[in-house]
Order: structure tokens, then sequence, then C-alpha cells
């Protein structure tokens, strides 16, 4: 496993409120190999993001890392000081976020924002910055990079606009890329044409990514593994073929149905029934038990362990007891 | 951009027209005027004579419109105390005003805007609860209050500081000035403290307001995602951003400042069109209560106009609409 | 029909109060807890002056020019029976103080209940009637925001003055503050009941009271009022401490309250006179009481704001 990139250990992430502490991540355990792509899904409120946002340390205050550990390329970077971190942001690992329109500073040329990204990772001249700027937009497929770089943010379409974010994410060649909901703020028209501008860049430049999201379709379109987050616990991590063909949990079963397919035009698409417990009454046990329709006795009192099967991990009580389905 | 100056420039119109027609219909009907330029003695044959001379037996649109050209030119009639020409006596008194309202304004930016700035960024330190708790008093203070206070403290306690009047003042050309004399410099801290610090509090808290809404937005999480230092993410793009309202929330305080000057010219006795105003008003003085209404809604018109040029400067989402 | 009206505008006051987690904001907040308390006690103390002060200032029979500009009595040099130390009229500080209060209050009440009252129905009449109507209405409140509120007060007092030749000024003074301080405070509450207003305009059931021979108007009023009440509180709160800060000031240039009926503004006019003379008793004490006055109702306004979170500019 020398390729391992990226290495988090029983992450714990906690919010202190006045209705007290708001766990909203426990104990998420993953790795990343080096160019590989990892989704990350489930619903809103599921810990996607914190998780995402907790590896670069940009939770916000009072919230913080209360647990675990986050390994990149070998050595730990959870415990890091302010300024060590931010000299890891955006040189090692890049971020993108959800909405191109409020993703870049409306006061500043796309040049400027380049730029000054660039030359505050690399020692790089103004005009070198600048050539290499007008290469990665050309990358991202902006036409007329070299003209466009002048223009200001409110210039640019939605998508066009999250092309110059995947650019600014990669402008200081980072080794892993969080992407939060890239496509999300976007026009489904566009939406297929960002992802594969990420994926190519990303495979282009060797860059691994952790690609957030609640929408399977991008996951099955752009991602090695996935892992299914539920109520800030994974739930089920795997090769994508197999847990989009032969989920294990029953939370992924349920998340695979409602996915529209175009073989299984008979089937009704299926809901999950109830909704996700928030995180402030979240029960005993298994944090699905309530809406599982496999439920056992041991689920209500008990958290399942993460157990291998095959080529996944599952953290429930059907798999431990032998599958009894 | 020429389309958005020309409406700017209409709207400030009908605004000096608005405010001209109050001026004009307090000059007319507050007080008659023909009785208030003639001594008891004069006859009624001679009061007519003069009411015709001055026009007011046209028609009240035909007096709107002299009084309005007259204004234009800077002819605001005779003031009834002084019984000389109101444009003569503002112009005397309009530096004064003018230099302790400009003095103020900067006080009150250079104090308020690092102070906002830094009880944004530094959110639970002790120093920001002090500065939040001085701009609370700032608040509640009336100013006149705050003026009272500075002399008993300054003036009459340790005696560092006038307690009134401008010192001795240069004067250049139809301007005088009291900021190139020792005693003129002495004697404008107390008056542009008291004026600036109710607007000082005020840009603190917006500019502590704005900018911590500035930090919570996206691009400026994303400009810390990428690693960019601290200092840049705070004052290259949160500042920048925030000094757009805070461009024209100041910019509109300039036109209070130069009224609030009423009551600091009061307590300090300081020769300013403001103490003008406050005696007109107290001696039913129409010509320059209209007057000074509408030298505050042209200043008022003016500093609009310049905060919109100022805008366009600052934000290229305004400047490249047009084009 | 209005008794019914009343307790739905009480329920929905009542139920924002509970939504907005009010009173455990209200607990958490030491500080608000506190400036209540002052309030209160100034409010109780401003409304029993008649009962506490230890003097009445307004017999002047009473006053002597013998007990003039004595100090506080700690001092030992003050009189024992003037606690806060007498004016130049030999008027007790204390007592004035109590009985200014009282007059700075009432005009700061009245006038915020006029400017509301004013606000809140050209509001809903621009809201309603909308075109011509709306556009004065609001040309006329952008032109007057743009003014300070103190310069509009001084003008109408002025103006005022100037119509009634400046007669029975004594008996007129708080009626012209009260009409002056609130015309220069109505543009936020019609703001705010004109945007609901318009909201509200195009709903069925303003088409349905019509159909049925109600007023509109009428009926617009009892949905438009429980919709603003919180945003117009929060005004009416922040609104009165600005009152009577204009009340004072007016009172301090000389243009408002008498000395004879001396608000707290008066007494520090009358005291600056004296401030370098050594007497600063006259000015100080009433002062501070008015700071902490404002202070106390400014917290409130600002905790309530917090709490109700309306939408405000």
């Amino acid at each position: 496993m020398s390729d391992v990139l990226l290495s988090v250990r029983d992450m714990v992430v906690d919010f202190p409120t006045r209705h007290g502490l708001l766990r909203a991540v426990d104990h998420v355990s993953f790795d990343l190999s080096r160019g590989e792509v990892l989704g990350l899904v489930g619903e809103s409120g599921a810990g996607k993001s914190i998780t995402g946002a907790a590896i670069i340390g940009l939770i916000e205050p009072p919230g913080h890392i209360s647990g675990g550990t986050v390994h990149l390329d070998g050595s730990r970077i959870d415990n890091l000081g302010m300024e060590e971190m931010r000299r890891i942001r955006g040189k090692r690992v890049g971020m993108v976020f959800q909405d191109p329109l409020t993703s870049l500073n409306p006061l500043y040329t796309i040049a400027k924002q380049l730029i000054q990204t660039i030359r505050t990772h690399l020692d790089l001249t103004e005009k070198q910055a600048r050539a290499r700027a007008i290469g990665l937009l050309e990358e991202v497929g902006i036409p007329a990079a070299d003209k466009r770089i002048d223009d200001y943010p409110h210039q640019f379409s939605g998508g066009m606009r999250q092309r110059v974010v995947i650019a600014l994410a990669l402008c200081a060649g980072p080794e892993l890329i969080i992407a939060d909901e890239p496509t999300t703020a976007l026009d489904v028209s566009v939406q297929s044409q960002i992802i594969d501008v990420l994926k190519r860049m990303c495979a282009e430049h060797g860059t691994a990514v952790i690609l957030i999201t609640h929408d399977m379709g991008v996951i099955a379109e752009a991602a090695d593994r996935v892992a299914v987050l539920y109520s800030g616990r994974i739930a089920e991590i795997g090769p994508v073929r197999e847990v989009i063909k032969q989920a294990k949990h029953p939370y992924t079963k349920g998340l695979m149905r409602s996915i529209p397919t175009l073989t299984q035009t008979n089937d009704r698409l299926t809901q999950i029934p109830g909704t996700m417990p928030r995180i402030t009454d979240r029960p005993e046990g298994c944090a699905f038990a309530p809406r599982c329709g496999h439920v056992m006795d041991i689920c209500r009192s008990q958290q399942p362990a993460t157990r291998s099967v095959g080529n996944c991990e599952v953290a429930c009580h059907l798999e431990t007891e032998g599958g009894a389905s | 951009m020429i389309a958005f100056v020309i409406r700017r420039i209409i709207q400030s119109i009908i605004v000096i027209m608005v405010v001209g027609l109050v001026a004009f219909v307090m000059f007319r009907f507050v007080g008659d005027p023909v009785n208030q330029m003639v001594g008891l003695e004069t006859s009624i044959a001679d009061r007519e004579l003069l009411r015709e001379q001055l026009g007011l037996n046209q028609p009240l649109i035909v007096q709107y419109w002299h009084f309005i050209s007259n204004a234009a030119q800077g002819d605001f009639g005779t003031s009834y105390q002084y019984r000389r020409p109101v444009s003569e006596i503002l112009g005397e008194r309009l530096p004064a005003t003018l230099e302790l309202a400009l003095v103020s304004a900067i006080f009150a930016i250079a104090a308020g805007i690092p102070m906002g700035v830094y009880t944004a960024l530094y959110r639970d330190s002790v120093l920001s609860n002090i500065f939040l708790t001085v701009s609370l008093i700032g608040i509640s203070l009336p100013s006149f209050l705050v003026g009272i206070l500075l002399i008993f403290i300054f003036s009459v306690h340790l005696q560092w500081l006038p307690s009134f009047g401008r010192g001795e003042v240069v004067d250049l050309g139809w301007w005088s000035t009291g900021l190139l004399t020792a005693t003129g410099l002495k004697a404008i801290i107390l008056p542009a403290i008291t004026l600036g610090l109710f607007q000082m509090t005020l840009i603190m808290r917006l500019v502590r307001s704005e900018m911590m809404e500035v930090l919570r937005t996206d691009f400026v999480k994303f400009a810390k995602a990428r690693g960019l230092k601290t200092r840049v993410v705070h004052f290259g793009h949160a500042l920048k951003n925030t000094m757009i309202p805070v461009i024209t929330i100041t910019g509109l305080q300039f036109g209070s400042i130069i009224a609030f000057a009423i009551i600091t010219e009061t307590v300090f006795q300081w020769p300013g069109s403001g103490l003008l105003f406050l005696q007109a008003v107290q001696n039913v003085d129409v010509p320059i209560m209209a007057a000074y209404l509408l030298m505050i809604a042209f200043l008022f018109v003016l500093i609009n106009l310049i905060v919109d040029v100022l805008y366009v400067v600052v934000d290229p989402r305004i400047r490249l609409e047009g084009s | 029909m209005s008794t019914d009206y009343q307790t739905n505008e009480a329920k929905s006051l009542l139920r924002r109060v509970l939504d907005s987690d009010i009173w455990y904001s209200f607990k958490k907040s030491k500080v608000t807890m506190v400036a209540a308390g002052v309030a209160l006690i100034i409010f109780l103390a401003a409304l029993l002056a008649p009962l506490l002060a230890p003097h009445n200032p307004f017999d002047l029979a009473s006053l002597s020019l013998m007990d003039s500009l004595l100090p506080p009595s700690w001092t030992g040099m003050g009189d024992p029976r003037y606690l806060l130390g007498t004016d130049d009229q030999g008027r007790d500080v204390l007592s004035t103080i109590l009985y200014g209060s009282r007059i700075s209050i009432a005009v700061g009440l009245a006038s915020v209940a006029f400017a509301a009252v004013l606000g809140i129905t050209l509001g809903l009449v621009a809201g309603y009637m909308g075109g011509a109507v709306d556009a004065v209405i609001m040309r006329v409140a952008d032109v007057q925001l743009s003014f300070p509120a103190i310069l509009i007060a001084l003008l109408i007092d002025g103006t005022i003055s100037g119509l009634t030749g400046g007669v029975n000024r004594e008996e007129t003074a708080f009626t012209v503050l009260v009409i002056s301080i609130g015309l220069s405070f109505w543009v936020q509450y019609a703001r705010t009941v004109r945007s609901s207003t318009l909201v509200e305009r195009d709903k069925e059931y303003v088409q349905a009271a019509r159909l049925i021979g109600l007023h509109p108007f009428l009926i617009m009023l009892r949905h438009v009022l429980p919709n603003v009440m919180g945003p117009v509180l929060v005004i009416a709160t922040i609104n009165l401490a600005l009152a009577i800060i204009t009340e004072a000031t007016l009172s301090f240039l000389g243009v408002g309250m008498p000395s004879t009926q001396p608000s707290l503004g008066t007494m520090i006019r009358i005291g600056n006179d004296f401030l370098f003379s050594g007497e600063w008793w006259i000015t100080l004490f009433p002062g501070a009481l008015l700071a902490v006055l404002v202070l106390a109702v400014n917290l409130l306004g600002d905790w309530l704001r917090d709490a109700l979170n309306p939408k405000l500019r």
C-alpha cells in the first residue's frame, strides 16, 4: 500500500452548541490512492462536506476535529499549525466549492486571482505565472484564454466559472482535489461537461479526487470507489461497480433503488421511508435502525462494527450475523 | 455607464426641486416677507408697492420659478436679522463648517475602519469587547453631552484645549482657514472629536458587520482553501469587498456630519453655518433657514454623485455593465 | 370584532416571541436583564416623580434664590435638604431630574407613537393604493431619509414657531416637540409596512373581502399589522432612544422645553452656562441620567432586534 496518498483514521468532528456537542463526523476512516477518485455520497447533513473541510483544516470554529488522524503521503497533517496547514492548502490539496457564482471574488480579474494563487505557492515571476495561468485556462476549456484571463468573474457563464474554479484549484499542481458538490449549482446541461473536465484534468495531472456529492449518477460516472455516509458515519465503502450492483448495507440498497435507470423501466422508484435522524437525536446503536427494513434487536442497542466483505467494507449487523436477510 | 450618470443627475435635480419647493413654501408662508422687511411706520400703500416689486402678487408657480432660479444663481434674499444678503453671510460661515466636517470625517474614518476590521477579525478578544462597549456608549451619548464632557475634562479641568471658537484664522482668498495656525489646530480638536465620535462608532459597527458577512462568503473560504496568506485573504479579498457598502454609507454620512455640526457648533460656539442656522431658527429668519436647507440638499446630492462615481471605480460589475 | 382582532394580534406576537427563543436569549444575556432593570427603574421613577421627589420644582413659591447654586450635600458645602445640590433658581436638582426625565420620556413615547401611527398609515396607503400615491409618499420618504432627523425636527420647530408667531411657547412646547420629532421618524415604519402590504395586496382573501362588501383596507389592516408587529416593535424601541436624544438635543439648543418646565436636555443647557464657574452638578447629573436611560433603551432595542430577527435594513 505504498501508493496511499491520503489516510483518514477514526476522524471525529464536533460542533459545540447550546444544546450540547454535535458530532457531525463520527469515526470516519478511509484511504485514498494516488490518482484515485473517491466519491463521498450521502443525504444533506450526513457529514460529507464537513469531512472534506476537516481534511484540509477548514472547519469553521467553534467546530473542531476532536479525534482521529489524517495522513497525507505518510506524514500527519491534522495536527499542524495554521501556517503549515496554509502551505499545504492549494499547494498539495486543492478544493472546489459548490457554487461557482460565489466562489470567485467579484472585484478581481481571473488573472489576478490565478496569478496570486500561483505565486503564493510557486517561485515564479509575474510573467511566468501568467503564462501558467493561461495554459491552465486553456486546459480546462476556456476559449481565447489569453484574452479572457483579464475579464472579471461576472463576465463568465456559470459553467465557465466552474472551469475557472477548477483551474484555480489545480494551479499549484496539488496531489489531491476535494470537490464539494462541484456540479450541484450548475445547469443540468453543463454538469457532465464539468465532471469531464475535472476527471480529465486530474487524470492528466495524476491528481487524486475526493468527490463529494448527493448524486449517485455523478459517482457512477466519475468515481473509482465510493463511500456512503449516513448520519456522520460510513455505512459502506467499496469499488463503485460493486457498491452499485451489489450493495450490502440496507441504506445503500435503498439509495440505489431510488436512482432511475434505463434497464429498470418497470420497477417503481422506491423511497426510503422516514428521514435521516438529526445528529442531535441520533439513536443508540445503528443510526439507520429506525428506517431499516431488516432491523434486529441488536441494531437498536449496539453500533455495528465495520467488516470487510469482498472488496467492500460494510458497517451492518446483517453482515456480522451471517447475512440473515 | 453614461445612462447611469444621466439617470443619477435627473434624480438629483428632482431631489433639489422637491427640497426647493419645501424651502419656497417656508420662505413664502412662514411669516410675511414684507412685514419682515419694513418698519411699523410704513404705510399700507408702500407695503403694496414693495409686494409688487418683490413679485409676491404673481401666481405661485411663477414665484416658485423665480425663487429657484434666483437660488441657482446664489441669490437667497436678505436675512431678516442681519439685513444683508444671505449668500454673503453663508459664504463667510461655510469654510468653518466644512473644515470641521472634513476633520471629523477623517477622524471617523481613520479610527472607525481599523476598529471595525479588528473587531471583525478578533471577535472575542478583550480589545474587541472594549471597542464594542465604547461604540455602544458613543451611540447612546447625545453629541452635545460628549462635547460638554470633553470641555469639562480638557478645558475646565486640565485646561489643555480651548472650549470655544476657531482660534486664529488665515484668509486664503474667500476661504478662511484655521488649519494653518497653532491655535486654530488646537481649537478644532475637541469639536472634531465631538462631531466625529458618533460617525466613528457607526462606521466601526458597519465595517464590522459587513466584514463578518464577507468573511463567511464562499470566495473568502475558497481563497483560504487555496492557501493564500491570511493577510492577503483578510485585507486583499475581504476588506476590499467590505468597502463597497462602507463607501456608500460613509459618503452619505458626510451630509449628516454637516447637519450635526449644528449641535457641535452650538456647544463650542464654532462660527460656522450650523450656528448661523440655529440662530435663524430661534429668530425665525426664514431666508437663512431656506438657504441652509437648499445648501444641505445640494451638498447631499453632490456627495451622492461622488459616491456613485467611487462605486463605479471600485466595483467592476457596475463599471462594465454598460459596455 | 376589534377584540377578536386584538387577540389575533396578541397570539401572533406571542407565537413569534416563543419561536424566536426570546426568553432564552433574555435569560442568557445578563446585559439585557440589567438594561431592562435600569430602564424599568428610570421609567417608574419618572412616573412616580410627584411621590418620590423631595421638592416640587414647579412650585415657584417654595423656591428661594437664597438656596441657588448649592453643591451636592455630601461635598460638605451643600445643604442636607438638597442631595444633588440646586440650580441657579434654587430648584432641587434631584427633584428637577425626576420631573425632567418624566418630560423627556413622555415626549419620547408620544413622538414614537405619533411616528408609528403616521408611518403605518402612510405605509398601508402607499402599499395599497400603489401608483402615483405610492410614488409620492415613498419619494418624500427617500428625500427625508437623506436628511438627519435633528435637522428636520429643527426646521419643523422653526416653521411652527414662525407660523404661531412664537406666542404661548410654554404651553405649546410639548406638542411642537412631539410633532417635530414624530414627523422626522415615520419613514422606517412606512417602508416596513408598505413592503408587507405589497405582499398581502394580491392575495385572494383581499379580493374575497371585496366581494362580500368589506372594505379591503380594513382587511389589510388586520392581516398586515400582525406580520409587521415584530419589526415595528424593534424600530419603535430603537426610535425611542433616538427620540429621547432628539428631544434632549432640541431642548439643549434652546428650541425645546422652556426652562420653566425643564426636560433633561433643558437642565443640561442651563447647567452648561455654569460649567466654567465650577457648578458642574447642574449639568452632569441630568447628563448621566440621560446617557444611562438612552444606553439602557438602546441595549433593549439591540437585544430585541437580534431576538426577533426581523429583516431590517
